[in-house]
Formats: C-alpha cells, sequence, structure tokens
C-alpha cells in the first residue's frame, strides 16, 4: 500500500478514536462532577422540608411535590390528546393531503425551541384563559411540547399492529370503534409506555417554558391547590438556587438528584423496549 | 342505525384530535406575530433588526437587536464547528468500528447525555467552564461567548451523534462489501463509501444541531455573561432565547413588545431551520426508496 493512503487510514482512525474517546471522556467528567459534588448535599433533611427564612434552611420537598404535579397534569392531559391524534393518523384518515399537513405540524411542533412555548404559554395560558401564573398553566403548555412526542410514539406502535387482527375483528362483525378499543389499542401499549416515559425526561428538564407559566414559588400545597398556584419544579428551583441566590451545594444537589432520575428513566424505557420486543 | 351515528360521532372526535396540533402550530404563530409585529412597526423594522444597541431601559431607549442576533448566529456557528467533527467521529467509530459491547455503553451515555437537563450542563458551565476560561485566557471575567459556545457543542453532540449514527447504519452492507472487495481498506470504506452514501442523514443531524443550538436558553443564560455587546470571542454576551428570558420578568410597554418581537425573529429563524431539515430528511427517505 501506498505511503500515502497509510497516512490516510492512519490519520483517519487516529481522529476517530480521538473523538470517540473525548465524547466518552465529556460524559464521565459531567456526570463525575456533578454526583461528587451534589451526592454529599442530599440530605434527608434537604429532601423532607421547606425552605424556612427563620432557621435560613434550605428545603426542596415543595419542589419535589411541585414536580410530581405537574409530571402527573401534564400525562393525564396529554395522554388522551396525543394518543387520539395518533388513532386518528392511523385509524380513520384516508385523506393523505390531511396526514402529511398533521405530521408536518407535529414536525415543526417538536422543533420550537422550549422558551417559545414559555412565551405563548404565558401570553395564552395565563393571560388570555385567566389561569395566573399556576402550574396548571404550565402543565397545559408542556402538554402542547410533549404532544408530538406521544403522538410519534403511539403512532409507531399502532402500525405494527398487524393488518389481519383488524380483519379478523372486522369479520367478525365489530364496529370500528370495537376493533379499535379491544384490539388495536391493546397492541399499542408498548409505544404509549415509551412515549410517556420520554415525556417524563422531557418534563423533568424543562425549564425555559416553565419560568414564566408556573413560576418560582416554594410554597408546600396538595395536589389541586399545587395546581391553581405558582410552584417551581426541580429544574427550575435548580436555576434559580443558581443563578439568582448563589446557594451551589443545594443546585448540586437538585442536579445529582435530576440525574440519577434522568438515569432511572433510560433505564426504564429500554427495559419497556426489551420486554415488549419479547413479547 | 344507532351504532352507525355512533361511529359517525367517534370518528370525528378522532378527527379533532387529530387535528390539534394543527391548532397548536396555528395558535403559535398567531400568537407570535400579532404580539411581535407592534414594536417593530414602531421601531421600524430596519431600526429594529440592524441597531446594534439594546438599551431598553435607558432614559432614551433604544432596541436594536443586532447584537443579539450576530451572537446567536456566531454561537450557533461556533457549536456546530466545535461539535460536528467531535459528534461525525463518534458516530462512525459507533456505527462501524465498535465491537457490541462498547457501541451499548457508549451509545447508553449518549442517551444519558442527550436526557441532562439543559440547567444542569449551565451549572457545570458556570463553575467548571468559566472560572476555567478565566484562569486559562486571563481574562476579567469567564462568562462570555466562548463559554457558550462550548456548552453548547457539548448539548447537541448527542443528538448528531444519533441522528448520523441511524444515517450510517442505514448504508447498504453490499455498498462496503464492494468497496472492500475492490482492495479499499476499512479506513477508506468507512469514509469513502459509507459516509457519502450517508450524507443526506448527516446533513440532517448539523441542521438539527443548528435548531437546537440557536434554540437552547439556559444553559446559554447561565454562562455567556448576558451583557447585550456586540459578540466576540471573550465577551460578555446575550442571544435571542435570553434577551426574550432574562427582562421578561419585568419588562412593560414598549420593551415588553419588542422582546415579542424578539421571539418572533427567533421563530422565523427556526422555521427556516425546520424547513431546511425537512428536504434533507425526505431526500434521505427519497436516496434510500
Amino acid at each position: 500500500m501506498s505511503g500515502k493512503r497509510q497516512a490516510y487510514a492512519f490519520t483517519m482512525n487516529a481522529l476517530m478514536y480521538l473523538a470517540a474517546a473525548l465524547t466518552c471522556g465529556l460524559v464521565l467528567l459531567i456526570m463525575g462532577y456533578v454526583l461528587i459534588r451534589g451526592l454529599p448535599n442530599v440530605t434527608w433533611e434537604l429532601l423532607s422540608t421547606r425552605p424556612s427564612y427563620l432557621a435560613e434552611t434550605i428545603g426542596i420537598l415543595p419542589d419535589i411535590l411541585n414536580t410530581v404535579y405537574i409530571v402527573i397534569a401534564t400525562l393525564v392531559l396529554v395522554l388522551p390528546l396525543g394518543v387520539g391524534a395518533a388513532i386518528y393518523l392511523t385509524e380513520y384518515a384516508a385523506n393523505k393531503k390531511l396526514v402529511g399537513v398533521i405530521e408536518y405540524a407535529a414536525e415543526t411542533l417538536s422543533g420550537i425551541p422550549s422558551i417559545i412555548y414559555g412565551l405563548v404559554g404565558m401570553l395564552f395560558f395565563c393571560q388570555f384563559m385567566g389561569l395566573q401564573t399556576s402550574l396548571l398553566a404550565g402543565a397545559m403548555t408542556l402538554v402542547i411540547m410533549n404532544l408530538p412526542t406521544i403522538m410519534r410514539t403511539t403512532q409507531e406502535s399502532l402500525k405494527t399492529v398487524p393488518q389481519s387482527y383488524r380483519e379478523g375483528a372486522f369479520g367478525l362483525g365489530a364496529g370500528k370503534w370495537r376493533v379499535i378499543r379491544t384490539v388495536v389499542l391493546p397492541g399499542s401499549v408498548d409505544g404509549i409506555v415509551t412515549g410517556c416515559l420520554l415525556s417524563v425526561g422531557r418534563i423533568l428538564g424543562e425549564s425555559a417554558a416553565l419560568l414564566f407559566t408556573a413560576g418560582f414559588a416554594h410554597a408546600l400545597n396538595g395536589f389541586f391547590e399545587g395546581l391553581s398556584s405558582a410552584g417551581a419544579t426541580l429544574t427550575v428551583a435548580l436555576y434559580v438556587y443558581a443563578k439568582e441566590q448563589g446557594e451551589f451545594e443545594v443546585a448540586f444537589a437538585i442536579a445529582a438528584i435530576l440525574m440519577i432520575l434522568t438515569f432511572l428513566i433510560n433505564l426504564a424505557a429500554s427495559l419497556v423496549s426489551r420486554h415488549f420486543r419479547k413479547q | 342505525m344507532k351504532k352507525k351515528h355512533l361511529e359517525k360521532i367517534i370518528h370525528g372526535i378522532f378527527l379533532v384530535l387529530g387535528l390539534i396540533t394543527v391548532g397548536c402550530v396555528l395558535l403559535i404563530t398567531v400568537y407570535l406575530v400579532i404580539s411581535g409585529l407592534p414594536a417593530i412597526c414602531e421601531i421600524g423594522l430596519l431600526d429594529f433588526l440592524t441597531g446594534t444597541t439594546w438599551a431598553s431601559t435607558a432614559a432614551e431607549p433604544s432596541y436594536g437587536i443586532l447584537p443579539f442576533i450576530l451572537t446567536s448566529v456566531y454561537g450557533t456557528a461556533g457549536a456546530i464547528l466545535l461539535g460536528v467533527p467531535v459528534g461525525f467521529l463518534t458516530a462512525v467509530y459507533l456505527a462501524k468500528v465498535a465491537p457490541p459491547k462498547i457501541k451499548s455503553t457508549v451509545g447508553g451515555a449518549v442517551i444519558l447525555l442527550a436526557g441532562i437537563p439543559s440547567v444542569v450542563y449551565g451549572l457545570v458551565g458556570m463553575l467548571l467552564l468559566v472560572p476555567a476560561i478565566r484562569s486559562i485566557f486571563n481574562v476579567p471575567d469567564g462568562a462570555s461567548l466562548l463559554a457558550a459556545i462550548l456548552v453548547l457543542a457539548v448539548m447537541i453532540l448527542p443528538n448528531i451523534i444519533k441522528v448520523s449514527m441511524t444515517a450510517l447504519e442505514a448504508v447498504p452492507k453490499e455498498y462496503e462489501d464492494a468497496s472492500l472487495a475492490l482492495g479499499a481498506t476499512p479506513t477508506e470504506t468507512y469514509f469513502r463509501v459509507s459516509v457519502p452514501a450517508a450524507k443526506s442523514g448527516i446533513a440532517a443531524a448539523v441542521v438539527l444541531g443548528v435548531g437546537r443550538a440557536i434554540g437552547e436558553a439556559m444553559a446559554v443564560m447561565m454562562v455567556s455573561g448576558n451583557t447585550p455587546n456586540m459578540p466576540e470571542l471573550f465577551q460578555s454576551v446575550r442571544f435571542l432565547t435570553t434577551a426574550v428570558a432574562s427582562e421578561m420578568s419585568y419588562s412593560a410597554g414598549l420593551q415588553r413588545q419588542a422582546l415579542f418581537s424578539i421571539a418572533l425573529v427567533l421563530f422565523l429563524f427556526i422555521m427556516l431551520i425546520n424547513a431546511t431539515l425537512n428536504f434533507f430528511l425526505k431526500r434521505e427517505k427519497g436516496g434510500r426508496a
């Protein structure tokens, strides 16, 4: 082989290994740094109390609860919408042009940056619909953001339900709605569950869209009371503690918790897909 | 008869659900245009887009967003310049060279990297990167365009790796076998056969990266210093996204309207990027069929 070709192969190989090593190094650096600085600060007291100005202590229980509330509210609202839209596209829609328009709209939605969602959410849900700055307004903003995700994953698994199942059910005299309810939907549970997990991950990580719609209060509330009042999720709380208050220990503790949650969600998603693939 | 009516009603319900995404896109577009236009009309399109000073709270306010536009463009270009080669080469390694065990481990790590919230990137950048830049380059403050570029480059990395990998894995094995049979080395095959065959997918990965980088707000807000300067590598700068985010909470009147106009400009950028992305994705699909 000519020297030139050998040099080419050597350079490209070296660059490739270098890039892969750099990527791995970055992952390790970021995870290691956050966990090492964050985990020692994750104490029971931090997790189980609310911030107190008198005792000058910081607790993130309200933020944890707010995150749980907003995840529940978003999923409850987005599931029927996203799954319904997917069913329409795969089971009902006959007009190809309309399908194209709907899919293009979904793609557009997934490309819009979260700060724009935050802005429109603030104008529409908080001001126009009169929800004020509240977890519910935040959840509704997140519904629009996560709609394409649920739609896409459901649609993909609806497509894997064999056509012969539908035909068999139709042949037995079932109406369309009955076929969807009893044959198609049960067959697409995997896609719906995957979509939910992806959405939870996105909601956990979201901050820009929530800053102006859900606000950053740290009040301890019940579920329904919480939905109607302003509140910070963990991610927003991290931002506020790090940027506005300089409480880096708390910020790192939250970052470590978020990192572990992200890891668990990824794990769950891969387990779910493996479980359903086996079936 | 009753059953037929029920079916019709259910069909109608699903049609409405299907059209919700279209409604949402329309809602966002209409709201941004309606709330963004008044300030542009009042300030004047040319003054707004090409004005170099942003002093929204001054006694004689001036609303020029050229610094933000240029910062967003430079920041995104910088992130692409750094992130794409690294991501692309990693993708080639993972898709073609890596043994299965390494592939699944590193692939998992990349997915994890994609799931890390942007504020966590911001936090790490704020406490690790910004001080490092200050001491290495000996500048008064490390919160700068450079810090934002580096953070953005890391943030777009997982997307670029994932999309490029998918494209590279879809290259028909016959192409590579033919190249190997003609005497090309594996490395030559990967870079001269597989990569050109996957170029639409890789282009889509780059455009996706551009979209991510230009739309990122919180991480950038935490490391870029947030002063409306014209972009310079070691200057504290403000992006289109952070311009909206940083003044929204206390703005009023024309200043608030101008923020909506900035969002409109950002939205137009994103729509342009989306159209480009769709073009490449369609070509990728068409090329394979």
